[in-house]
């Protein structure tokens, strides 16, 4: 009798965590600053209400660097989390080591095809397949300003790089710091993109950094993005050194700096301070951007699971993510917009919403173009080659003609 | 009986314990150093990305390495970091053992000082010097308040002297440690001889040229042993002091290794950098042993 207790006591422990493990979904992310971990807590809050245990892998650090490390070592080991953060052509490269999960029967269920903006399910497929879930749609090519500061200084809001010179200038003599950045490699590379789509336009962009055209990279149109990447370094101060982008749009809030070039991650640091958009700072595209449209979304890709319940929850997770109240709510506290075509907007604000009719517009236009400093155009190895030629220009006394030389070298790297 | 058993078993014990106990370890490092160094090595000669691959490839990837001018930043400033830090700790280690070891008062004090940077980790040094070093907060900002309008320093955000900063937070790190290490060695020193010198009628500087810095012979190969493979190594100091910026400036081999391994899914480009770290390693332990060796052979 004794050891038939123990037997089944022995038994329920070995059993109980695997039932446990049943309905759980394991997610590792890096969304762990203010907005964004809320935006989590509401999908965790969601899964729970499906009844799926929701295990949270947060790694933080390193713009996600970090998370990938440990995510390698989980695969490695064999024993992959249910979905992980990845996104552009990563999913590509995590697809090709066979490690990711087919979603393509919820798709289908859920009609993604006609729900996602076909830019945005390329991205999400491997080899015609869903393998993740789109979560937002950031726009990258962002000038934020303070209007104040441009009031003080009698400048008007720049629409193209002369009239940018020339507020700069005057917002320079006004004793106003012209451009606030950090002179981090992400950030240097954000800049230089924004300012490659404003010179050379969509297909110039296209050409360069989509498709890498080795011609293109070291052509007369790279050597004129980086003159104007130059002029602009005159107008940065010198302690951007390593600075966090959130410290840099701090100077726009207070009105120490003018303007900065970030993707709409920053909105979130201006609503925190309690700023409303359009009255106390203004998103405009940055000069010689109008219609076109850097963009970086996030995505969940999802893993292999071995068990038919683990198989069950993703399935639940993937629906959920892409659910209309999901996007709503994720977006509205991290500032991007949602990738889910069909989402209703009546709660988002202006910067939102304008983003939204960019991107369709420019998708109609053929000006939507994957944004390259956040990991969406191109391979790994690639991007970091091609950051690492922009960090060095912004930090040295390279020439523009040595500069486009050397990234068309860098483009080459596969 | 149990006397003649006694003593078979202990003479087993002390033939095997020995063995058994140091077994683990040694297995442990064969797999854990060895083991990983040859996977490493392995890792060097394929076409690796996101993950391990084992086809060979040959020396693509260090021929990749080569071309790539960030390597070259980044062992340029190894060869400036490592000279410089191992040049200026054992020259101020030495000056502050010296300076130590003429019975001054307050002596167990001082060197609980000196020595004290050594109990925290590069991580915070590396903070600390950070927000001290940045011109629009640290020194360069009190001097400002002070009155000197026109003091400048601004070295970490500057490109072409930001490999100096992390010299200088290395220096204050490790300085105190080697001032342990010789001052140790100096009262090693038999006193009597240098009790002899001075009835000779040597002075103190010419007792410290002739007699005692080369006695401390041993104590120099263990500094240097321990000083060049923290350079080397150095990782977690430039990436809290500079991030190994601006730009790519004050990059160093262990960054380059970590970077391209890790984050940029370029696992054989990385595993090649690392093989190159420990060559290098080899390349000025190897020497420096031999030479140890052979002139404990000789004395």
């Amino acid at each position: 009798m004794e050891l038939k207790r123990l037997t089944m006591a022995v038994l329920a422990a070995t059993l109980l965590p695997a039932t446990a493990m049943a309905s759980e979904v394991e997610v590792l992310h890096w969304w762990t600053s203010g907005g964004e971990a809320k935006s989590v807590a509401e999908l965790k809050k969601m899964m729970n209400a499906k009844g799926v245990t929701w295990k949270d892998f947060a790694v933080a650090g390193g713009g996600g660097d970090n998370a990938m490390t440990a995510l390698k070592t989980r695969v490695v080991s064999g024993n992959p989390p249910t979905a992980a953060q990845i996104k552009g052509p990563a999913i590509q490269e995590w697809g090709a080591e066979g490690v990711l999960a087919d979603i393509d029967l919820v798709a289908k269920a859920g009609n993604w095809d006609k729900l996602l903006p076909p830019v945005v399910s390329n991205v999400m497929k491997y080899k015609g397949k869903y393998v993740a879930v789109p979560v937002n749609v950031h726009r990258v090519n962002w000038l934020w300003v303070n209007p104040e500061a441009f009031k003080k200084a009698g400048a008007t809001v720049p629409k193209t790089w002369p009239e940018f010179f020339a507020a700069a200038d005057k917002l320079q003599k006004a004793g106003i710091q012209p451009i606030a950045h950090g002179g981090q490699p992400w950030q240097d590379a954000t800049l230089f993109e924004s300012v490659a789509l404003g010179v050379g336009g969509a297909d110039y962009y296209r050409n360069a950094f989509v498709k890498l055209d080795k011609a293109t990279v070291g052509g007369a149109t790279t050597v004129k993005v980086f003159e104007t990447l130059g002029k602009i370094k005159g107008y940065i101060d010198k302690g951007a050194a390593g600075r966090d982008w959130n410290l840099a749009t701090a100077m726009v809030i207070n009105g120490k700096a003018g303007m900065q070039f970030m993707g709409d991650w920053a909105k979130g640091e201006f609503t925190a301070a309690g700023k409303v958009p359009g009255k106390d700072f203004l998103c405009v595209d940055a000069p010689g951007t109008q219609n076109a449209f850097t963009f970086n979304i996030d995505s969940l890709a999802m893993f292999q699971q071995k068990s038919p319940a683990a198989v069950k929850a993703q399935a639940d997770l993937a629906s959920t993510v892409m659910s209309k109240d999901f996007q709503e709510v994720f977006n509205l506290n991290k500032g991007s917009i949602p990738a889910r075509l069909d989402t209703p907007l009546a709660k988002f604000d202006d910067c939102a919403k304008k983003s939204n009719f960019d991107m369709n517009a420019a998708s109609k236009s053929n000006k939507l173009v994957p944004s390259f400093a956040h990991k969406m155009a191109m391979p790994s190895a690639t991007e970091g080659a091609m950051v690492d030629v922009i960090s060095q220009f912004m930090n040295s006394k390279m020439t523009p003609q040595q500069a486009a030389e050397r990234l068309a070298k860098a483009s080459a790297v596969r | 009986m149990s006397a003649s058993a006694n003593q078979g078993l202990r003479a087993l014990a002390d033939r095997w314990l020995p063995k058994l106990v140091l077994s683990p370890t040694l297995a442990a490092s064969l797999i854990f150093v060895y083991g990983f160094i040859a996977w490493t090595g392995w890792l060097s000669f394929t076409e690796s990305r996101l993950m391990p691959r084992f086809e060979w490839a040959g020396f693509v990837q260090y021929q990749a390495l080569f071309e790539n001018e960030r390597w070259w930043t980044a062992a340029a400033n190894l060869g400036i970091f490592g000279s410089l830090f191992i040049v200026c700790c054992l020259v101020v280690g030495l000056l502050m053992a010296i300076l130590l070891d003429q019975k001054i008062r307050a002596e167990g004090a001082l060197r609980t000082i000196y020595l004290y940077p050594m109990a925290l980790s590069f991580i915070v040094t590396g903070t600390a010097w950070k927000w001290m070093l940045n011109p629009d907060m640290g020194l360069q900002k009190v001097m400002n308040d002070l009155g000197f309008a026109n003091f400048t320093f601004d070295w970490l955000v500057n490109p072409d002297m930001s490999i100096y900063t992390v010299v200088i937070a290395g220096v204050w790190q490790s300085s105190g440690f080697v001032m342990a290490l010789f001052l140790a060695g100096l009262r090693g020193i038999d006193d009597s001889i240098i009790k002899a010198a001075q009835v000779d009628g040597a002075s103190l500087p010419t007792i410290y040229r002739r007699i005692l810095i080369p006695s401390l012979r041993p104590v120099f190969f263990s500094v240097l042993l321990i000083l060049s493979h923290i350079a080397i190594k150095s990782f977690d100091l430039v990436m809290a002091l500079t991030g190994g910026g601006p730009g790519n400036s004050s990059d160093v081999p262990a960054i380059f290794m970590y970077q391209f391994a890790f984050t940029r899914g370029q696992l054989g480009q990385g595993a090649a950098s690392a093989m190159m770290m420990l060559f290098t390693i080899v390349a000025v332990l190897v020497p420096l042993m031999y030479m140890e060796t052979r002139s404990a052979k000789r004395v």
